[in-house]
Formats: C-alpha cells, sequence, structure tokens
C-alpha cells in the first residue's frame, strides 16, 4: 500500500459511513463493558436486524467516551443533527433508541439518561490523544484511517528525514507522559544518535498506579494510534522492532493490540516496506504477569528479555543499552499516543496548548470524591479546581475537597490551598507531588491522611521487586510504624523514625519504586502534620476513619 | 559518677528472659571482680535473694529478653528508679534465643509443652496475670519496652568486653567500644 | 585501557577507566562496605551499601555499579552515608532471624561483622519474625533461608561460575526466597552439582555445609578468582 491507496481506503470507508442515516456508537472499553455494555451492543444488533434498518442504521463498537461510571454510554449520530449520549444504557432500551433516532418516533422514556452535551465535563476537554477515542471501532484498521489515521507515518516517511521527524518532536515540546516527564525529543535524537546495529522501540503499558487507566484506555479504544506513533519513533531513532508491553490484566487491550498489529501488516502499514518505503519494522506484544516494578523500564527490559523483571541500575541508559545491548526508546503509551498528531499537524499547533514548560494535554483517570469520575483530557496547565468542581463537577453531598493525590503510590497530595495552582510537571513538583501517568484521586473530608498514607505504603510494600534491601526492607518498616500510628499505639519517637526511614528509603533505593515510595508520607505530613499527631497524642482521627484497634497498647501478649 | 556516702556506684542486674550466661561472664571477670567490688555497691541482683528492687539506683544491667508480663512490669519499674539502664547481652539486645519461639503462636507453644501432659496448660488471660506471668504473643528486645543508654551486645558478652563498658562507665566516660567488642553473638 | 584520575576522599587516584568506582576505592586502600559484591561475579548494585556521593550528581552511586570518570570527586564515607549504611543493616537484621549466638557463621559472618563494624548494637525497628523453612534435603548442603540477605551472590556464582543455574529467586518484596531446582526440595533439583560454589561464597550462614555446626563454618572464596583466573587468563593458581 503506498500513500494513495491509504487515501483511496480512507474514502471508501468515508464512503461506506455516510451511507448510514444513523450511526450509534457503543462504548466498548473494560469500564462500560462491566457495566453490561456487551449486553446493550448486542440488543442493538438484534433490534436493527429485526427492524430492517441494516441499510440504514449502523451499530458501531468503539472505544471509551470519557464518563465510565455513567456506562454503558452510547452515542448517536444522525446525519443532519447534534450528536446524542446515553449514560447508564440497558438492552431493553435499544429498541427506543432506535424509534427516537431511526424511526423519528417521540420516546420521552429516553431522556433522563440522555447526558447533556454542554456540560463541563466535555466543554473543558482538548482531545488530542483521546480525539479518536469513543469514535472509531479499535477493531477495524479502516474506521482509524478514515479519520486520518497512517497519515502522519506516510508524511514522515515521504517527506521528513529520521533527524527531522526527532526535531519536530523536540519542537512540539512533548515530555513523556509514564511520569517522569523527560523531554521526548532529547530522548529520541539520543536513540538516534546512539551508535548500535538493532535498535529497539518499546511502549510502555504496564500501567500499575491504583486507579489509573489511562493507558488501557488508549490501547482498547485506538490501539493503532498508538502502533503508528511507534511505527514514527521506530523511523525516526532507526529501529526495525517495537514491542508493546502490555499489563497482564489489559487482556481486552492485548487482543485488540494484536487484531490491530495482524491488520496493519495485512496493509503493509507494518512489516517490510512500509507504504512502499525502505522502512521495515515489526511490532510485538509482550504482556506482563503482575508486577507493579515492571512499569521501571530497566525493569520492564529485563521481562521483555524473558528475564525476572527486577530493576537494573542505570547508567547505562536504556537510550544507550538496552534491549539485548542496543540502544531502545521507551516511551508511554500515552506519549506514542500523540506522536501522530504532532507530525501530522505540526509541532506549532501542539505547542499552542500547555504551559512554556509543558506542552499539549495529559489525560488524567479522574477518581475518588467526584460526581464525574472518569478519563478526561485536558490542556496541561489547567488548574485543579477546573478540574474537580467543573470538568468533574464538584464534590458529592456538598462535602469540603480536602486533597487530591495525584501520581499514584509514587505522588502526593495536593491541599485545598493549592487548588488553584496550575498542573504541570514542575508545579506539581513544587508541592510535593508528580504529574506521575495520570492518576487524580480526590479526598473528602472523610479522608485520613496517615491512612490513605498507610495504603500507598501497602501498594509499594507489596510491590516492591526485593532487590535492593532499603526498598525491601523499608517499605514494610514504614508501613508497621503508619499502621502503630492508624491503630493508635504509635509515640512521637516511631514518627521521627517514620521520617528517617522516608528520607533513607528515597536517597538509597535503586529504582523509581523504591525512591519515590515515601512521597505519599512526605506530602500528607507536609500539609497534614497536625492530623498524624491527633493521631498519636490524643488517639484522635479528625476525619473519623481509624477506629484505634491497639490503643494504649504494649503490654501482656497484645504486644506486636 | 558518684557523689554517694561511700563512694560508691549503686549497681543493679536483672534477669528477664535469658540463660543467666551473661551474668556468668559478669563473674568471669576474675580477680577483677574485687576490684569492681570496691567501686560499686551491689544492690539488687539475682545472684543475691533481694525481693524488691531498690529506689535510687546508678547502673542497672538487664540480662535477657522481654517475654512475658513480669518482664514487661520489672523493666519499667527499673526504667523508674534507674539512672543509666544497659541492655546487657545479646537477649536483651535483639531478643536473640527466647525470640525463636516469635514464628510460633503462643498458644500452640502452651498447647505443646504442657498440653500433652497432666493439667491444663497456663492461660494467656490477662487477668491471671499477678498470679503465673503471661507469655507474651512476641518476644522483644529490651529498648521496645523502655528506653535502653547503652547496649552491650554479645552471646554472652565475653569479660573484658564487660569490664571495658563497666570500666568506662564507672570512670564516668562515655562507652565507646571498639568493633570487635560490640558484635552480636 | 587508558587512566583517569578521580578525587577519592581528597586524595588524587588513578584507575583504569574501566574500573568501578568501588574497584578504584579499595585500590587506593579506602574501605567500602559491600555484602551483594563479590570479585568475580557481575555486579548487582542491590545491597546499597556501597552508594557514595559523587559532586554534580544529586544521586548517591551504588559504587560497584559506577564506572570511575576523569575529575569524579567521590567521597565514600560521610555522616549520611555512615547513617544510611547503619540503617540498611538493620533493616537487613530485622527482616529475618538472624540469631547470630546459634549460627554455624557466628564470628565468620559478613553481617554479623559489618554490623559490629558500623557500629550497629541494637536494631532500631520492628523485627519481623517470618517462619521460614530449612531445606536439609541435600546430601551435603543445607540452607536457611532464615539467615538469608537476599544478596544473590549464590544465584550468580551458580548461573555465571558453574553453570548449573539451578538456584534463582522466587516472589517478590519481603517474601522473596533464594529456591532451588525451579522452587523443588535442593536434594531433588536435578540441576544441582553439588559444588558448593554457593556454600563458599555466602555472605552468612543461609548456605553452608551439612555436620558443621555453631561458628564452625568458614568459607573460603579464593576459589573463585582462581576459576576464574584459569577460565579467562589462562593463570592457573597450582599452589596454594
Amino acid at each position: 500500500m503506498d500513500r494513495e491507496e491509504l487515501k483511496a481506503l480512507a474514502q471508501v470507508e468515508l464512503d461506506q459511513q455516510q451511507r448510514f442515516r444513523c450511526r450509534i456508537l457503543c462504548c466498548m472499553s473494560t469500564p462500560c463493558i462491566s457495566s453490561g455494555a456487551t449486553a446493550v451492543f448486542e440488543a442493538l444488533q438484534d433490534a436493527i436486524k429485526g427492524g430492517q434498518l441494516d441499510a440504514e442504521v449502523e451499530a458501531v463498537a468503539t472505544g471509551c467516551m470519557g464518563p465510565c461510571s455513567r456506562g454503558p454510554l452510547v452515542t448517536v449520530k444522525t446525519e443532519g443533527e447534534e450528536d446524542v449520549i446515553y449514560e447508564h444504557v440497558t438492552a431493553d432500551l435499544a429498541m427506543d433508541i432506535l424509534d427516537k433516532h431511526a424511526r423519528k418516533a417521540s420516546v420521552p422514556s429516553l431522556d433522563r439518561v440522555v447526558l447533556p452535551r454542554d456540560i463541563p465535563f466535555f466543554s473543558k476537554q482538548v482531545k488530542i490523544v483521546l480525539a479518536d477515542s469513543g469514535v472509531v471501532d479499535p477493531e477495524r484498521l479502516e474506521s482509524y484511517v478514515a479519520r486520518g489515521g497512517y497519515t502522519a507515518l506516510a508524511n514522515a516517511l515521504r517527506e521528513m528525514t529520521p533527524e527531522e521527524v526527532c526535531e519536530e518532536i523536540s519542537k512540539s515540546g512533548i515530555r513523556g507522559r509514564g511520569g517522569a516527564g523527560y523531554p521526548s525529543g532529547l530522548k529520541w535524537h539520543m536513540v538516534r544518535k546512539a551508535p548500535g546495529e538493532r535498535k529497539y522501540v518499546v511502549a510502555n503499558g504496564d500501567e500499575g498506579d491504583p486507579g489509573a487507566y489511562m493507558d488501557r484506555t488508549l490501547m482498547e479504544s485506538d490501539p493503532h494510534r498508538v502502533l503508528e506513533g511507534m511505527a514514527i519513533a521506530g523511523y525516526a531513532v532507526g529501529a526495525e522492532q517495537g514491542y508493546v508491553y502490555v499489563r497482564g490484566e489489559y487482556p481486552l487491550a492485548a487482543k485488540r493490540l494484536e487484531k490491530a498489529i495482524r491488520q496493519a501488516e495485512r496493509k503493509g502499514l507494518l512489516g517490510n516496506r512500509i507504504l512502499e518505503s525502505p522502512f521495515n519494522f515489526r511490532i510485538d506484544i509482550r504482556m506482563g504477569a503482575g508486577a507493579f516494578v515492571c512499569g521501571e523500564e530497566t525493569a520492564l527490559m529485563q521481562s521483555i528479555m524473558g528475564r525476572r523483571g527486577q530493576p537494573v541500575p542505570r547508567p547505562p541508559y536504556p537510550a544507550h543499552k538496552g534491549l539485548w545491548g542496543g540502544p531502545t526508546l521507551i516511551n508511554n503509551v500515552e506519549t506514542f499516543g500523540n506522536i501522530a498528531a504532532i507530525i501530522g499537524r505540526g509541532a506549532e499547533w501542539y505547542a499552542s496548548y500547555g504551559t512554556e514548560k509543558s506542552k499539549g494535554t495529559k489525560i488524567f483517570a479522574l477518581a475518588g470524591k467526584v460526581v464525574n469520575t472518569g478519563l478526561i483530557e485536558v490542556p496541561i496547565g489547567i488548574t485543579l479546581r477546573e478540574i474537580v468542581y467543573e470538568i468533574g463537577g464538584g464534590i458529592p453531598g456538598n462535602k469540603a475537597f480536602k486533597a487530591a493525590q495525584t501520581g499514584g503510590p509514587s505522588g502526593g497530595c495536593i491541599p485545598a490551598d493549592y487548588l488553584d495552582v496550575p498542573i504541570d510537571y514542575e508545579s506539581l513538583a513544587r508541592l510535593g507531588s508528580i504529574m506521575g501517568s495520570g492518576g487524580l484521586i480526590v479526598m473528602d473530608e472523610t479522608s485520613c491522611m496517615p491512612d490513605v498514607a498507610k495504603f500507598f505504603m501497602e501498594f509499594c510494600m507489596d510491590e516492591s521487586c526485593g532487590k535492593c534491601g532499603p526498598c525491601r526492607g523499608g517499605t514494610v518498616q514504614m508501613h508497621r510504624i503508619l499502621s502503630k500510628i492508624t491503630d493508635g499505639c504509635a509515640t512521637m519517637d516511631d514518627l521521627k523514625k517514620l521520617e528517617e526511614l522516608c528520607l533513607m528509603v528515597k536517597e538509597t533505593s535503586l529504582c523509581g519504586l523504591g525512591q519515590t515510595s515515601p512521597n505519599p508520607i512526605y506530602s500528607t505530613l507536609r500539609y497534614f502534620r497536625a492530623e498524624y499527631e491527633a493521631h498519636i497524642k490524643d488517639h484522635h482521627c479528625p476525619a473519623g476513619v481509624c477506629t484505634f484497634p491497639r490503643k494504649g497498647e504494649l503490654t501482656f501478649n497484645k504486644v506486636a | 559518677m558518684t557523689t554517694r556516702q561511700n563512694g560508691k556506684v549503686r549497681l543493679a542486674t536483672a534477669w528477664f528472659g535469658g540463660c543467666a550466661g551473661c551474668h556468668m561472664s559478669l563473674l568471669d571477670i576474675d580477680e577483677r571482680i574485687i576490684d569492681l567490688v570496691k567501686l560499686v555497691e551491689v544492690v539488687y541482683t539475682p545472684i543475691a535473694d533481694i525481693k524488691k528492687f531498690p529506689e535510687d539506683v546508678d547502673v542497672t544491667l538487664v540480662e535477657g529478653s522481654v517475654a512475658n508480663s513480669d518482664h514487661v512490669r520489672e523493666a519499667r519499674d527499673i526504667r523508674k528508679k534507674s539512672k543509666i539502664v544497659i541492655a546487657f547481652g545479646d537477649c536483651a539486645v535483639t531478643g536473640n534465643v527466647p525470640a525463636l519461639r516469635n514464628r510460633l503462636q503462643v498458644d500452640k507453644i502452651l498447647e505443646e509443652v504442657y498440653g500433652g501432659g497432666p493439667g491444663k496448660p497456663p492461660s494467656t488471660e490477662e487477668q491471671y496475670a499477678e498470679v503465673v506471668p503471661v507469655l507474651l504473643s512476641k518476644v522483644i528486645p529490651l529498648h521496645q519496652i523502655i528506653p535502653v543508654d547503652i547496649f552491650l551486645p554479645g552471646c554472652p558478652p565475653d569479660p573484658e568486653r564487660i569490664w571495658t563498658a563497666l570500666t568506662a562507665l564507672l570512670q564516668g566516660g562515655p562507652v565507646a567500644l571498639p568493633p570487635e567488642m560490640r558484635s552480636f553473638g | 585501557m587508558p587512566v583517569v584520575t578521580l578525587t577519592i576522599n581528597d586524595k588524587l587516584v588513578s584507575a583504569q577507566s574501566d574500573k568501578t568506582v568501588l574497584e578504584a576505592a579499595r585500590d587506593a586502600g579506602f574501605e567500602i562496605p559491600t555484602l551483594c559484591h563479590l570479585e568475580g561475579l557481575t555486579p548487582r548494585g542491590g545491597c546499597r551499601l556501597c552508594l557514595v556521593e559523587v559532586e554534580g550528581v544529586p544521586r548517591l552511586l551504588a559504587s560497584c555499579v559506577t564506572q570511575v570518570q576523569e575529575g569524579m570527586v567521590v567521597r565514600t564515607e560521610t555522616e549520611r552515608l555512615h547513617n544510611y549504611r547503619k540503617m540498611m543493616v538493620e533493616l537487613l537484621l530485622a527482616e529475618r532471624n538472624h540469631v547470630c549466638a546459634v549460627c554455624v557463621m557466628n564470628g565468620h559472618c559478613e553481617l554479623q561483622s559489618l554490623a559490629a563494624k558500623l557500629g550497629v548494637d541494637h536494631v532500631r525497628y520492628d523485627y519481623l519474625c517470618p517462619d521460614l523453612p530449612v531445606d536439609a534435603s541435600h546430601e551435603r548442603n543445607t540452607r536457611d533461608p532464615n539467615r538469608c540477605i537476599l544478596c544473590a551472590r549464590c544465584i550468580r556464582v551458580c548461573d555465571e561460575v558453574e553453570g548449573a543455574h539451578c538456584l534463582d529467586m522466587m516472589g517478590r518484596g519481603i517474601h522473596c526466597n533464594i529456591i532451588t531446582g525451579m522452587n523443588q526440595e535442593w536434594g531433588k533439583a536435578r540441576s544441582c552439582t553439588a559444588c558448593g560454589k554457593c556454600v563458599q561464597v555466602c555472605p552468612t550462614g543461609a548456605l553452608f555445609k551439612k555436620g558443621s555446626s555453631v561458628a564452625e563454618m568458614e568459607k573460603q572464596r579464593e576459589f573463585l578468582i582462581w576459576i576464574l583466573d584459569g577460565r579467562d587468563k589462562k593463570v592457573w593458581h597450582w599452589s596454594r
């Protein structure tokens, strides 16, 4: 296939879509499936067939539409009308939807499940990576191509040198979306220049932060976008082999990626002589086996190579010596999701979003005590207040906002005083948190901060790989002290010991997991120290969460 | 370090969950024990039959781990009445051999030891603690119950080690043992 | 091999450019404590005891895996490093059942002597007291995970020198454990050649010869250098 044929393919698909008067898009990503989307989709298909509307109405299984807690979600696109989104759709509503949109009947019962489209949840978002999510059918290549998919790859192969591609990425100002925010352009240049016969491109889809599912959604909803980004990266850095490392708990993402790879290979968009150019690029999937630490790049590479998923000391960095000793470009799945847009629409356009130092958009998984939970894509630099109170729709029950946890177990809490700080890599770091991969958990006055810290520490303790002593033993000891605090048998001396341990584990651990594991303690201590002291000195939990089962203990057989 | 009328330091030794080997090692300082007696007045020790831990003690050597409810109570009493508390030997410092039982459950141990024979195994209820001390669920080192000033590891700490520490202490200096004198075991 | 000059603890030191900071420092007479490192095995960077401060680098670096560089300014003994090392040893002592008094390696153990050297006279953290079964099924050797510090020397020597790869690591975090023959009993692990190299490189009493009693086990490490010198450099240490 060459560029012309790609265009023709897109046109065929567009023509086909226009034959339908009405297209019913049904979200078939994991959150909606878990609330019953499969039955809805089947009911819609049956209703179309039963009503002999096959020629006019089409039901499409798409990816995520955003407000996941309101699933199953269905979007109806009718010729000459505004799109309508329905929430909490059940199978018995399928016929009603058809009646209303295909047969133009009045169905008042549907009104209560209409999700207004002019709410800030939609209007405040800027969708670059998720532009096609919820629109295209992730299991059909043509669907993506019709939206302009793979043209960026075609243009890059035809019109740009690898150097220029790297330069374009640099100019866009995009930074790694996995958490650390390393400028992607720099990394690409580094891998391109690194000497080595065989180079590799790796997409990190081992997303493990509690509450975060950006990568899963992207892989499930728009797998071709990730593949296109990786292929462009392969061309730019001179790699012929790519790997998508998919978290073991994401079977649907792996299935759709697998299908996408096969489709792209069949069309000559991956494999040998891509789009009739001399460029060859293959992509394989590697599944994780449930270890959080495999999201750390060196551990991830060990896992790809079939070894025990444990980090190894850096340097050498993967960009110089990665998979099988070859220079390796590792980026997050979401980073690769940005690439086609940057190459397709230009670095300047991309850089018009975001702040001075952090460009573009970021996907967040909004969770916790907010009205609208779900997946959002916002320009970097938006304030936390906009996310929580406008997009999120505020806190249920009119409770007071207490803090937002960003960055998962490696991140920290941002208290109410900083609701108006623009969210970018630097400002979050100043507040003692990190951007992280994009988990954003909102907490209200009923959340106890030592308890929150304990939750994250338990996570780190369970997920420590055990290679280095400070993380292996330190996380356990930190968790023990936090448990003593919430159980009511800690002393102020324990708090001091906890702070010492935090610093030691942070400064001496081998990899990022250990180095950042004390962050939740640091940030809660920084903003909520009084809460810790109330637990220790008065056995009082201001949020009313802790019950102090071991209060005053230290005698007889209850001694731990 | 003393301002007492007889010019002697009031020394006590206590024996918790341990084998008394540390006390043996203390006696093993040979003829130097005569020098020691010139410097100290032994006001409480398991070797002599003194019933009650006295007030106003300068230095207390505590041998053994904290393994039962009596040890907890005594340790707190000792801390209240002593200026300097020394964790004397590995059991007091780390839990050591008595702590080997920590991986097992107390009830199971009692059942295993006493259950097979006549009579009932001792109760682990707190209310009986005044009659027979109740075993703690975990054997713990002394410093997890009370603040400890000086640690004297070793199983037992050999006489040289004890002598070095005691003389340094009695001369009013800090106790700084060389590396070879502060190893466990 | 080009030679670089670096500063270690205010002393100018020359070293071949492929050396690690640890090697350069030891050659220059500075002691850096290590547990997972053993000359002759690939470095691991896991025990974190050999961390050093390098000027201009915000993080602490594990000297066993950091190569020397021209003009590097290294500090191996600062108060901060000393405190961290103490804490690390305390964490190791707290996570398993290290009872020196009844250990075959009492008096010869690297962990024990390191604790003494660093001034660890008590452990500030809770002992975790795990319940770990001893594997005495092998005809010659015994594995006692209660004394293991997970340095993985045994795994590396079995894989890299003996070539058997009978030993490996299982589990994660605090539940890590050394296993033999894909988690079979050691005596049933057919990949074990009974060479005993793992026993000799083990820094503690986690691996020991059967029949040794308290304090009786002493380990010989020279064999590793003899083998590697013979294999790689064709230098044979015929006489001892």
